[in-house]
C-alpha cells in the first residue's frame, strides 16, 4: 500500500480488532487500555507524522525475497517450537499454576479489591508498575526533548489564527463535541476511581483524559488549546505523577514497612491497602494522561513549523 | 483436533512475521514503526492467549464463578501496552526529525545523504 493516510487509518482498525480479541480471551482490562490506546491515541499520532511527513511512500523494497525467505524460515522454526506448548485454554498450563492461583484465592483477603489485575498490578507487583510509570514519564521528556521549539518563531499567532477561522467550517462537529468533552472527562475519572470495582485504573483513565484535551486541542486550533492549558502546567504535573507513585512508597517505608507495602499506612492492612491503591493509580493517571497530552501537543506544534520551514527551503 | 489446539501460537507467529517483514522489506520509516507496532500486538496475543482458561471467566471477582483466567499475564500487557504507546511516539518524535535533517524518510535516500557527506 502506498499511500501512508490508508496505512494508518488500517493499523488503527487493527488496534481496535485486536482489542476486541482481548475481550474475547477475558482480558477485559488489556482490551480498554489497548481500544484506547491502539485505535485512538497510537493512529493519531501516526497521522500527524503522515501530515509531517508526506503521504506517498517509495514503492523500491530492499531485496523482497531474501526477506521472504528469512521470514518463513523464522515462522516454520517458532511453529516447531509451539508443538511443545501447552494447549490453547488448558488450567494445568505451567503459566497458570505457579503464582496465579495464589492472586485468584487471596487477593481478596489481603487487598480487598474486587478486580484481580488491580491488586496485582497496583499491590503485588506494584514495584513494576512504578517502572513502567518512570519509563512513559523518560519517553515524555525525549519527545519534549527532540520536538520542543527552542524559539518561537515570527508570525506564529498570524498563522494560527488562520488555522482558527478555518475551523469555523466544521460548526456541527464543534457543538456536538463541545457537549461531549464534559462527560469524556467525567467517564475518565469513573474508570479511574472505579478500577477496584471493574475493569479499568490509571492507565486507561489517563488515555481518556488526555484524549478528550486532544479532542479539544484538534477542533478548536493548537493556539486556543494552548492558552486553556497550560504547557509548563502540564509538564510540571507529569512529575507530580511520578512522584506521587514515588512518595507512597517513602511513606510506606517511613511507617515502618517496605518499599510499596501499603499495609503499614493504616491500622487495618486492607483498609492501608485500599489507600496505597487509590493514592498510586492517581498518580500512574496523573503521569500518563500529561504524558500523552506533552506528546500530542508537541507533535502537533511541529506540523506548522515543518512546513514554514520547508517554504523556506 | 490436538494439533489443532495449537493455533492461537500460530496466529501469534504469522502476525509476528507479518511485522518482521514490514520492518526488513520496507524503507519507509513510518512504515517500519506500523511493522514494529504488529510485531508487538503479536507478543501481547500471544501473552493474553497463555493466561485464557476454558470455561474461565474474565478476573473480577464475582459470585457464582470459580474459575478466572489468569490476571498476570493481563497486568503485564496492560503495562506493556502504554509503554508501548510511549516508545511509538518516541519513534515517531526521531522519524520527524530525520525528516527535517534530510528532508526524507526513506532509508536509501537518507544512506545517499549520508554517503555524500563522507
Amino acid at each position: 500500500m502506498k499511500d501512508l493516510f490508508a496505512v494508518a487509518m488500517l493499523s488503527g482498525i487493527y488496534g481496535l480488532l485486536s482489542a476486541s480479541l482481548f475481550v474475547t480471551m477475558d482480558a477485559v482490562d488489556v482490551a480498554f487500555t489497548e481500544a484506547s490506546v491502539g485505535a485512538g491515541i497510537s493512529t493519531l499520532l501516526m497521522l500527524t507524522t503522515v501530515a509531517m511527513t508526506g503521504r506517498s511512500e517509495n514503492t523500491v523494497r530492499h531485496k523482497p525475497v531474501l526477506a521472504l525467505v528469512v521470514v518463513f524460515v523464522t515462522g516454520a522454526l517458532l511453529i516447531y517450537g509451539t508443538l511443545d506448548m501447552p494447549y490453547f485454554g488448558d488450567v494445568q498450563a505451567a503459566a497458570n499454576l505457579h503464582v496465579a492461583p495464589r492472586y485468584i484465592q487471596d487477593s481478596f483477603q489481603e487487598i480487598g479489591v474486587d478486580n484481580i489485575v488491580t491488586s496485582v498490578l497496583a499491590s503485588y507487583r506494584a514495584f513494576d508498575t512504578f517502572g513502567e510509570v518512570v519509563v512513559i514519564f523518560t519517553a515524555g521528556i525525549g519527545v519534549l526533548a527532540l520536538l520542543t521549539f527552542t524559539r518561537r518563531p515570527k508570525g506564529d499567532t498570524e498563522i494560527n489564527s488562520l488555522n482558527d477561522s478555518m475551523h469555523e467550517q466544521y460548526l456541527i462537529v464543534r457543538i456536538v463535541s463541545k457537549i461531549l468533552i464534559p462527560f469524556i472527562l467525567l467517564f475518565a475519572l469513573y474508570v479511574q476511581f472505579h478500577g477496584d470495582f471493574g475493569p479499568g485504573g490509571g492507565f486507561q483513565a489517563g488515555v481518556i483524559f488526555a484524549a478528550a484535551i486532544i479532542l479539544y486541542a484538534m477542533l478548536f486550533g493548537m493556539s486556543v488549546a494552548r492558552r486553556v492549558i497550560n504547557q509548563s502546567f502540564v509538564q510540571l504535573f507529569a512529575a507530580v505523577g511520578v512522584l506521587t507513585y514515588g512518595s507512597v512508597g517513602v511513606a510506606s517505608m517511613l511507617n515502618g514497612g517496605n518499599f510499596l507495602d501499603y499495609d503499614v499506612l493504616s491500622d487495618d492492612p486492607v483498609a492501608g491497602q485500599h489507600l496505597g491503591i487509590l493514592l498510586i493509580e492517581l498518580g500512574v493517571g496523573i503521569a500518563v494522561a500529561t504524558v500523552v497530552i506533552i506528546i500530542f501537543f508537541n507533535f502537533a506544534g511541529r506540523i506548522g513549523f515543518s512546513k514554514r520551514e520547508g517554504n523556506k527551503e | 483436533m490436538m494439533i489443532l489446539g495449537l493455533y492461537n501460537y500460530w496466529i501469534v507467529v504469522v502476525l509476528m512475521m507479518i511485522g518482521l517483514y514490514i520492518v526488513i522489506a520496507h524503507g519507509n520509516l513510518v512504515k517500519k514503526t506500523v511493522g514494529l507496532n504488529i510485531f508487538q500486538t503479536s507478543v501481547f496475543i500471544f501473552y493474553i492467549s497463555l493466561g485464557k482458561v476454558d470455561g474461565g471467566s474474565a478476573p473480577i471477582l464475582a459470585e457464582g464463578v470459580n474459575l478466572y483466567s489468569n490476571p498476570l499475564p493481563h497486568v503485564l500487557i496492560l503495562t506493556a501496552i502504554v509503554v508501548s504507546l510511549a516508545t511509538t511516539a518516541l519513534g515517531l518524535a526521531i522519524v520527524v526529525r530525520i525528516k527535517e535533517a534530510y528532508g526524507s524518510i526513506e532509508e536509501e535516500k537518507i544512506q545517499m545523504e549520508d554517503n555524500k557527506e563522507c
